[in-house]
């Protein structure tokens, strides 16, 4: 009986989430342009977003840290204000200085959003040729906890000892995401990937969450596998997999090796679902040696753009623009640097452009 | 007088040098002359774990190659295994036996994910703690005929295997909410840096990458980090180089030429190893070995027990015997630990018998046999 209230809860606070978007009106959302070559591919996405009449405004914030009352640098007040108002944003790549004394800003996000999920779908790209054919694996990596959890100390000299957290809320909330996810996109497999057989209480108390959560989803096919496992077959049949669920530190190395799989960082969008909005980014770096001119790619940032609308039930626009950007890169006359061209920046969106208004 | 005591040393290791010379040149030839004849008068007697999964189906392909080339190695055979604990020889007797004789060969032992116990600690990690079995090498190399993506692959992994994550240190502090204890010490950091350089120095590579992830665990890796760091300064020779392990993944799947020997923290290393050996041609191509200060355990490099396959006779022996080979190069028969690896190469080579996992249609026993057909007694070559 309380599980089926839960259910009812649940499923009542979606409905109300994804209508929400709705409505024709215009809506509004945060941009983080960033450093380096953010502020070229973000003015890219909001040229592209013009051209196919997406309504949306934009709201952009600078998160240059300031120094806050306590004497710490940190995202301005003003920055977490939009996105906490508009509850969903868009983010260029952001230079993490080292060894300053401040925080890293994309964990600060993350954690001031309650950025649980990442969700990182890796495609393989017609046009652009590597070693891996008709990838399309998603993978979805827990955010808040895991390896990556800050708890560290120097028991004794030279003894250092870092904590692993899993608990269970987080496990649950992210395995009912992935879930959702799958069945949300029209996929049909979740697999659950872990080492429950060297770690067996953490990634078992993981592994047990995805499991009791499959019960949930019949219609969503499940399988367990072995971390080690899936490095292995990745590299060598990439297409038995469809959506991978994980672990924090598990999900980052095997959502860059997908990323290399398809061309790298350049190409591969990012979503960070969280329970007070989500956050869209593009996670490669600030590439400072080609910055303002002209040159970066704003592939990563633009697909993370159109998850941004599926994720705001503006499918059609997200498929127009979606379908622009893979039709320019398959003809191939106006690619980028990275993907083997001489095109510009500005020429490669252009292109986008063209290719959306004669398609509407 | 002192300058006396120094000539007079100076003379006693010019004496041995010399000696050593000449030993080195008489027995030579007198190897190319007689070739297998000249045989050790003692055999080497070689602990044996069968393993788990297709495991005994390889250990039984690597006799009957050891039995074909008359190899003077005699097996002490041990059922180990966690899975069916009931008959699994005792581990304190598994580990006096390879501290005897020095020298192992294993198959893969299953994992479960619950011990029937309710240990933490899995087989695995026991024999490699009572053993202290330190370091594990893998040797990551294209083979001839096994078509993959990627071309010319060669590098070794080397990962520190008694802490960091598998040091099974897990209790839940309340319900739900579970700590797992990763470990990282500078004793083992430096020691297993240092037998990467070492290894490094010995192989004629050109240089040491480490892997690692100090940026988010600035306390545990970076500790490892700094081991690294530190000791590379003692070996100006060897070009020294860092890389963030999400990065260090994404490298390999696009550019894994440009590794040489990679030093690696526990976890990170099993991911390495499995993505490395991926990319080569899979679980059954790659061998590997263990360390410690005094015994070796050879085990294939990729540690699947592949137990969907256990009766079918599929399996590729491939990394087994790679690992026998080893073995016997180690053991100081390099002749036979040569004639077995070119037997392999050449089979793979002519691509005419193929296991299922690289793309053929033939049984691990006809593989054996072409590989018996292929050895080439050293004399004749």
């Amino acid at each position: 009986m309380a599980a089926r209230i839960l259910k009812n809860i649940t499923s009542a606070s979606t409905r109300t989430v994804g209508s929400r978007f709705y409505s024709g009106e215009i809506k509004k959302c945060t941009i983080i342009p960033g450093d380096g070559i953010g502020p070229e591919i973000s003015a890219a996405v909001q040229k592209i977003f013009a051209a196919a009449n997406v309504p949306i405004e934009w709201e952009s914030v600078d998160v240059t840290p300031v120094k806050g009352p306590d004497g710490k640098f940190g995202i301005p007040q003003a920055a977490i204000d939009s996105v906490n108002r508009n509850k969903i944003g868009l983010k260029g790549p952001l230079m993490t200085p080292v060894g300053k004394g401040h925080r890293s800003l994309n964990l600060a996000l993350r954690k001031e959003f309650n950025l649980y999920a990442n969700v990182r779908p890796c495609r393989s790209l017609e046009g652009y040729k590597t070693l891996y054919d008709h990838v399309d694996v998603v993978t979805i990596r827990e955010n808040t906890e895991g390896e990556y959890s800050g708890i560290e100390h120097e028991i004794v000299d030279g003894v250092v000892q870092s904590i692993k957290l899993i608990t269970e809320d987080a496990s649950r909330r992210v395995a009912e995401f992935a879930f959702q996810y799958t069945k949300d996109n029209g996929r049909h497999k979740v697999t659950a990937v872990h080492k429950a057989n060297i770690m067996r209480m953490s990634d078992g108390l993981f592994l047990r969450c995805c499991r009791e959560m499959a019960e949930k989803y019949p219609d969503v096919k499940f399988e367990e596998k072995y971390l080690d496992t899936v490095c292995l077959n990745m590299v060598q049949d990439p297409t038995q997999y469809d959506v991978l669920v994980m672990p924090n530190l598990y999900g980052d190395i095997l959502s860059d090796m997908c990323a290399g799989l398809v061309g790298g960082l350049g190409l591969t969008p990012s979503g960070n679902i969280g329970l007070n909005g989500a956050l869209f980014e593009s996670v490669h770096g600030t590439a400072p040696d080609i910055a303002g001119k002209d040159l970066a790619n704003p592939t990563a940032l633009l697909l993370s753009a159109v998850m941004m609308l599926r994720y705001m039930n503006l499918n059609q626009y997200a498929s127009k623009i979606e379908n622009a950007c893979f039709e320019t890169i398959k003809e191939a006359k106006y690619l980028t640097g990275d993907l083997g061209g001489k095109a510009k920046c500005s020429e490669f969106t252009n292109e986008i452009c063209e290719k959306i208004a004669a398609s509407s | 007088m002192s300058l006396l005591a120094r000539n007079f040393s100076k003379i006693l290791v010019q004496a041995t040098q010399t000696a050593g010379v000449r030993s080195l040149h008489s027995s030579l030839p007198s190897l190319n002359e007689t070739g297998i004849s000249e045989r050790p008068d003692t055999r080497i007697t070689c602990t044996l774990i069968p393993g788990d999964g297709v495991g005994p189906e390889l250990v039984y392909s690597v006799q009957e190659v050891f039995k074909a080339a008359s190899i003077p190695v005699d097996f002490e055979s041990y059922f180990f295994s966690e899975v069916n604990p009931t008959l699994s020889a005792p581990l304190d007797d598994v580990a006096k036996s390879i501290s005897k004789n020095r020298v192992c060969l294993k198959g893969i032992l299953a994992t479960p994910d619950y011990s029937h116990t309710g240990e933490l600690q899995t087989l695995n990690m026991k024999l490699r703690n009572s053993l202290d079995l330190y370091a594990n090498v893998v040797h990551v190399k294209s083979l001839p005929g096994v078509k993959r993506r990627h071309e010319d692959i060669d590098c070794v992994i080397i990962r520190e295997q008694t802490e960091g994550e598998y040091s099974a240190l897990e209790h839940e502090s309340v319900k739900g909410v579970v700590e797992c204890l990763k470990i990282v010490t500078a004793k083992k950091s430096q020691r297993i840096a240092k037998f990467a350089f070492d290894y490094a120095t010995k192989n004629n590579r050109k240089k040491v990458t480490a892997v690692h992830k100090a940026n988010i665990m600035k306390l545990g890796d970076g500790l490892f980090l700094r081991s690294c760091e530190e000791m590379a300064k003692l070996y100006p020779k060897i070009e020294f180089e860092r890389m963030i392990v999400d990065n260090c993944t994404m490298q390999m799947v696009s550019k894994p030429q440009q590794f040489d020997v990679m030093v690696t923290p526990n976890l990170y290393g099993n991911i390495v190893d499995n993505l490395a050996s991926g990319l080569v041609g899979g679980a059954g191509v790659v061998a590997g070995a263990s360390y410690s200060a005094n015994c070796v355990v050879f085990e294939p490099g990729a540690r699947h027990t592949y137990s969907e396959a256990v009766g079918k006779n599929v399996a590729n022996p491939t990394a087994m015997l790679l690992c026998s080979a080893k073995l016997l190069r180690h053991v100081n028969l390099p002749q036979y630990g040569d004639m077995i690896r070119n037997a392999i190469e050449q089979v793979l080579k002519d691509g005419k018998i193929r296991t299922k996992d690289i793309g053929g249609q033939n049984s691990t026993q006809e593989f054996t046999y072409a590989v018996i057909n292929n050895l080439k007694m050293p004399s004749r070559v």
